[in-house]
This record gives C-alpha cells, structure tokens and sequence, in this order.
C-alpha cells in the first residue's frame, strides 16, 4: 500500500524498506508482497490500517525493498513492538523521529467482530490519521532537517523503548524459535515464542507471531478469540499509539 | 550431550562437534571461530579489533574453550534446546542500548523474497522510511 506514496516521492530521495517480521517466511509473506492477493482482500483491512478508498484501490505490487526477517532482528535492534511500527532515518544514516506507529491507530478496537464493519465515523478518523503521518513523511521528504516532524535528539531518546536483559533474552528465545521452527520441531518453536512473550508481555509482534506458527495459520490473519482477549485486556493502554505529529518541532 | 548447532549474532553454524557438560559448552579453537569469529590467540580471545583477556576457567587440558562462560563474561543471554542440540546466544543489552540510543541507526542485513541480501547501510545518502510488518 505503500507503494503510491514510494511512486510520488523516490524522485525526491525517499527509499522505503518494509521488514516483515515473519517467522515462516516466505511461505507467508510471498503472496503479500507480489501482491497477488489484491482482487481477494477486503476493502475492511485498507479501513483499518487508514488507507482511504480511493488509495485503497490504487493498490499495486511493491517496487521498494521488501525484506524478510524471520528472527525479529530489526525489532530487537529498534526497539519495535508491534508492526506496523515505521522510523525514519537520514542520509547519514541518523535516526530522526522515535520508532512509532506508521499511520495505523487504535481503529481496529472498534470493528464488529462479527460482521466485520467498521462504523463510518471510525474509519473517517483512522483515514484522517493515516493522511496526516503521511504529509509529515512527504514534509520530511521535501525539507529535511527542516522539517518541523524531526524531532531533537533528546526528545527522540525520551521516546525510545530502550532494551533490558528480559528483552535480549527474549530476543534470544525468538532466534532459537526460529532455528526450530526452520528444522521442523514445531512445538518447541512454539514453546520460545511463548517464553519471549512471557519475558516481553508488550510485544505484539511476539504475542501474534507466538499464536500464528501452525501450519494452517501461516500468512493469515489472526482474528481469533486469543487476539481479541488480548486486545480487550489491554483497557485502556493503546495497540497503537498515534504518531506525535501535532506538536512536533 | 553433543551440539551441532550454534547461533551467534547473526549467525547459524551447523555441523558442529560441541559438547555440552551441566553449565558449559566446550568448542575446539577451530570450531569457536567458525560459529562465533572469536579467535584463541596468546593474548585472549579476539575479534576484530577487540580481544578478551581469558580466564583460565574458561579452558581445558585439551585445549578447547567453555564458549558458555565466555558468553556470560560478555554479558550475552544463552537459551538452549538441547533435544535439538542447538544453544543461542543473545546480544549483550548495553550493546543494543548504546547503540539503539546513539540515534545512528542500528545496520542490518536481511534477504529479499528472492534471498537476496540487503543492508540498511546500501541505503546511506538517500532517507528512509523504514517500516515492520506482519502477515500476521
């Protein structure tokens, strides 16, 4: 989906690179990324990540870096915890705003879970969501340093979720879940997951990968009772806190 | 109980001939380069540019190293699976802090749908919009 945004702004020097953190791989990533899947996806999954529409349905196969990162490496390193979760960094390789969430908000907590709408006030506001971060990253684009979304370097630091030893360990628990699930031994890659979900109760890319390494799961989405328990015993804390775009500069 | 494979860093180093004894992991010279880049030379273990003074307890008569108690030494988490005999290795947290906090992006190398690898660092002189996903 990113894709019309990469076609509007590479010519002004954006690269983008999506890292799916995805255990099984290319088994479960591939028809997302060639975008074969396009005609059978439901207009319901553009509304909740913010896309309108009209971008929804300007959909095409990705021509920027897609990558594949089955032992959540990119998320150790940046401190993710849920995808999607976007950074920016510069031409000198600097980071310039905090890992945060890239335009999705909190809509997804309010779709019906039986008939899978999403009411039109909500997904208004998640479109408006998603259209601001996306002006911020254009802003960025065309002003650099400038830009009033760069953030100062100490007010970055305050908003990075810095490791502990539980995280390493997680992290650890999460290679070596991948080393097994690789070979075969599906039940203990799924006994790491869960240790590193135990260690890292707030990382949601462990808890969904964690409940989808079966093999009829593999590339599905998790809507099951397991993911909405989850999202529900959350209270009020967000699944996806928004950007900080009002007051940034 | 015998350990075939090790994952240090990034990487994966099967075939190997370790042994595993309670607590330790006991690796010839040969076999702790390949899976880990730790060298044994006279002045420690080295790497690079970095080299660890090594403790005496860290090897035995035969002349192989306990890549257990060097790994604690270094502050690195270790989960096993000794069914499968394989051991990991995490990454120090004063490392990854540092450098997640130095705001230089953190590099890293991953493959493409066609196996192809890529770092972050190819991408120097142009911005990023770097972003996770799930299929999840």
């Amino acid at each position: 989906m990113w894709q019309v945004v990469y076609e509007e702004l590479k010519s002004e020097g954006l690269e983008i690179i999506a890292v799916a953190l995805d255990t099984a791989g290319k088994a479960a990533v591939e028809t997302r990324i060639r975008a074969t899947d396009i005609a059978e996806r439901p207009p319901v999954l553009g509304r909740l990540m913010g896309w309108s529409d009209e971008l929804w349905s300007k959909q095409a196969p990705p021509t920027y870096t897609c990558l594949i990162d089955e032992a959540h490496v990119v998320a150790e390193l940046y401190g993710m915890v849920n995808v999607p979760q976007g950074v920016w960094i510069d031409e000198q390789g600097r980071i310039v705003r905090p890992i945060e969430s890239a335009g999705t908000s909190d809509v997804v907590r309010h779709l019906d879970r039986t008939s899978f709408e999403l009411p039109e006030d909500v997904a208004a506001q998640g479109v408006a969501l998603r259209s601001q971060y996306v002006d911020a990253l254009r802003d960025w684009v065309r002003k650099g340093a400038a830009s009033r979304y760069v953030m100062a370097p100490d007010e970055i630091r305050k908003r990075l979720r810095g490791p502990g030893e539980a995280d390493v360990r997680a992290a650890t628990h999460v290679r070596l879940g991948r080393h097994l699930y690789a070979q075969g031994a599906l039940e203990r890659a799924k006994h790491h997951f869960r240790e590193a979900v135990r260690l890292c109760p707030d990382k949601w890319n462990y808890r969904r990968q964690s409940n989808m390494l079966d093999p009829e799961s593999v590339g599905q989405l998790n809507a099951g009772p397991d993911f909405w328990a989850a999202i529900d015993a959350l209270g009020d804390t967000p699944f996806y806190p928004p950007a900080e775009l009002g007051n940034a500069g | 109980m015998n350990v075939s494979t090790i994952l240090y860093d990034d990487r994966s180093t099967g075939g190997l001939h370790a042994v595993a004894d309670a607590d330790r992991l006991w690796l010839t010279k040969a076999e702790l380069e390949q899976a880990t880049g730790w060298k044994l030379e006279p002045e420690g273990l080295c790497r690079g540019d970095a080299c660890v003074r090594t403790n005496p307890t860290w090897l035995d008569d035969q002349g192989r190293v306990d890549l257990a108690a060097f790994a604690t030494y270094m502050g690195q988490p270790i989960v096993r699976e000794d069914a499968a005999g394989a051991w990991a290795f995490g990454d120090n947290v004063n490392a990854v802090c540092d450098q997640l906090f130095s705001l230089q992006a953190p590099d890293f190398t991953l493959p493409d749908l066609d196996g192809k690898p890529h770092s972050l660092s190819d991408f120097r002189g142009r911005k990023v919009f770097l972003f996770s996903w799930g299929s999840y």
